[in-house]
């Protein structure tokens, strides 16, 4: 219990240190001292650039690490990740095809919605996919093809784009990015991520209870089928509203759980907030590492946590060969 | 006194009747003893007894009501249920496995006094406290039989219903969780039904004994009475014969064939 409490006193004392460095921190560096004079050039720096692109990485970062950890409480499979298993894919497909929309597109709305709705569609194939029995394996070869079917409909949509300058745009935004993000977006997302928290907070119990398998989980009075609506609902939510203002960050949902499982505790429910916690963490660390990294242009955040979670997630895979075998 | 009713309970699994018209009555205070040959239904019959699967046609009630139609959480809270499999998916301590067992009584504000206090008189019946900050992941498959009955007994239910929970344990604790057994359906007055495979185990912990056979009942009664020569050979095929041991019935396999 003490080794949880101080972790997740480390994790809230970092945020807030790291929210701080991530307003001052950029190609031009503001010191606090400037922050209370509204006549400095640099104060729109802060609260019309980095203001909303910090909110945002704490917020992206939460859903993800949430929805990674409802997943994998849901599932009993610690592989389970929004990026991983291609539902973060399925809402950026989503959101490619309002490309086809015309002038409607134009609306952050409608890309926030159709986002959803692909990683809606998503979560459930993945569930019908793997099945009742859900191990291991059919759930990862479930996952597999959605990330295939995903990125085929992406590049589909691209190749037959009605003009260039929009495919520049949506490659860029693929990748997965905080930069010139706005308050608009952050009005956008964070109540659909806080909503969708809820969802998956709702059902930590049910999380726990499940630890014992769905029979036993059933017999404790647990309703799957909702449990199985709110799960579906929250990680739409989640990773679609993260999804259609930041592109595909990966790996969040994977490597937080898994760090935090042996300081805070396996029981799933209990790792739902801590997994927000340490989401928003990593991402807002990862988004400063990025915007100090001295490169012509700015690496892109999915780009980066893609190079730091794939070595991850083969690392976790060998260590669960055993497992599986 | 509760009671426990199943009437004419059919299921049928990829067309095969699995149960095939099963109608028992079963009262709180005794311990019954389900047995059979494999494939025999006795595990899908606990799941509908349990309120856990529909059967296609038949239904349960326990005392007035529908388990069927029953809220799962307050059916929950009235039936204890110690699946067959022994999953546990994380890592987690003994005593907060155990603690599963309070789920339907867990309100928003977590673990209560109350819930505390029954987790503790669930892991002292099973005997399990020595066990209780172990990983659980790490442990036998005994001792995870025995933290997962502690676990089941953590809602303190009227009714217990377990799927084969003495398999994988030592003889040693065999004996004590059928003591156990009988203790909650003597002393505290309520309804225990378990699937078993040792006949001999069986004969000496159960009250009342059904054998079922290709999902019907092919005896009900006492042990002396339901676990005859004849039974044997109608249910599994094989000659046995009754011995009085020293500690109650031995139920002896012969050989093959009736």
């Amino acid at each position: 219990m003490t080794r949880r409490r101080t972790t997740l006193l480390a994790l809230g004392v970092l945020l807030v240190l790291l929210s701080l460095v991530s307003m001052a921190a950029g190609r031009v560096w503001v010191p606090l001292s400037d922050w209370l004079n509204p006549g400095d050039p640099r104060w729109s720096i802060i609260f019309e650039l980095r203001l909303p692109r910090t909110i945002l990485a704490i917020a992206v970062g939460a859903a993800l690490g949430m929805a990674g950890a409802a997943m994998q409480g849901y599932t009993r499979n610690p592989l389970a990740d929004p990026g991983a298993l291609g539902v973060s894919s399925m809402g950026a497909l989503g959101a490619v095809l309002t490309l086809y929309l015309g002038a409607g597109a134009a609306d952050p709305w409608v890309i926030t919605a159709f986002a959803m709705l692909g990683a809606l569609v998503a979560v459930f194939l993945l569930l019908a996919l793997s099945g009742r029995a859900s191990s291991i394996v059919t759930f990862v070869l479930a996952g597999v093809i959605l990330q295939t079917m995903a990125g085929a409909g992406v590049a589909l949509a691209l190749s037959l784009a009605p003009n260039p300058w929009a495919v520049n745009e949506i490659v860029n935004w693929l990748m997965g990015s905080l930069a010139d993000r706005s308050m608009p977006e952050v009005q956008t997302a964070l109540p659909l991520i806080a909503v969708g928290c809820g969802l998956l907070l709702a059902i930590g119990r049910s999380l726990d209870a499940l630890t014992l398998g769905e029979t036993g989980a059933r017999s404790l009075g647990v309703n799957m089928v909702a449990v199985r609506w709110m799960l579906a609902l929250g990680v739409a939510l989640t990773a679609g509203a993260s999804v259609a203002v930041t592109g595909v960050i990966g790996f969040v949902g994977l490597i937080v759980p898994h760090l935090l499982r042996p300081l805070v505790g396996a029981q799933p429910g209990g790792l739902l907030g801590p997994s927000a916690l340490g989401g928003a963490v990593l991402v807002l660390a990862a988004d400063i590492a990025v915007r100090l990294t001295p490169a012509a242009g700015e690496v892109k955040l999915g780009v980066a946590m893609a190079v730091l979670g794939g070595p991850f997630f083969f690392a976790l895979l060998l260590s669960l060969r055993r497992r599986i075998a | 006194m509760s009671r426990l009713h199943a009437q004419d309970v059919r299921v049928r699994l990829g067309g095969k009747p699995v149960v095939d018209g099963v109608t028992a009555a079963f009262e709180s205070g005794t311990v019954t003893a389900i047995l059979g040959p494999n494939g025999a239904g006795k595990s899908t019959l606990l799941a509908c007894l349990a309120g856990l699967r529909r059967p296609q046609s038949g239904r349960v009630d326990l005392d007035r009501d529908d388990v069927l139609a029953m809220a799962p959480r307050a059916r929950a809270r009235r039936v204890g249920v110690l699946p067959q499999t022994q999953e546990v998916a994380w890592a987690v301590e003994a005593r907060i496995l155990v603690g599963l067992g309070r789920t339907p009584f867990i309100g928003s504000s977590g673990l209560s006094i109350e819930d505390a206090a029954a987790i503790d008189r669930a892991m002292a019946a099973a005997g399990v406290v020595e066990l209780g900050d172990r990983d659980v992941t790490t442990l036998s498959g005994g001792e995870r039989g025995r933290v997962l009955i502690a676990r089941a007994l953590a809602g303190e239910p009227e009714w217990l219903l377990a799927d084969e929970p003495l398999t994988g344990l030592d003889p040693g604790h065999q004996l004590d969780a059928g003591e156990l057994f009988r203790t909650l359906a003597h002393d505290q007055g309520k309804g225990v039904i378990v699937t078993l495979h040792d006949l001999s185990l069986a004969a000496r912990i159960a009250d009342r004994i059904i054998v079922m056979a290709a999902g019907k009942v092919l005896a009900d009664g006492p042990p002396a009475e339901a676990l005859s020569p004849e039974v044997m050979a109608r249910a599994y095929g094989v000659r046995a014969r009754v011995i009085q041991g020293e500690g109650g019935p031995l139920i002896e396999i012969v050989g093959r064939g009736g």
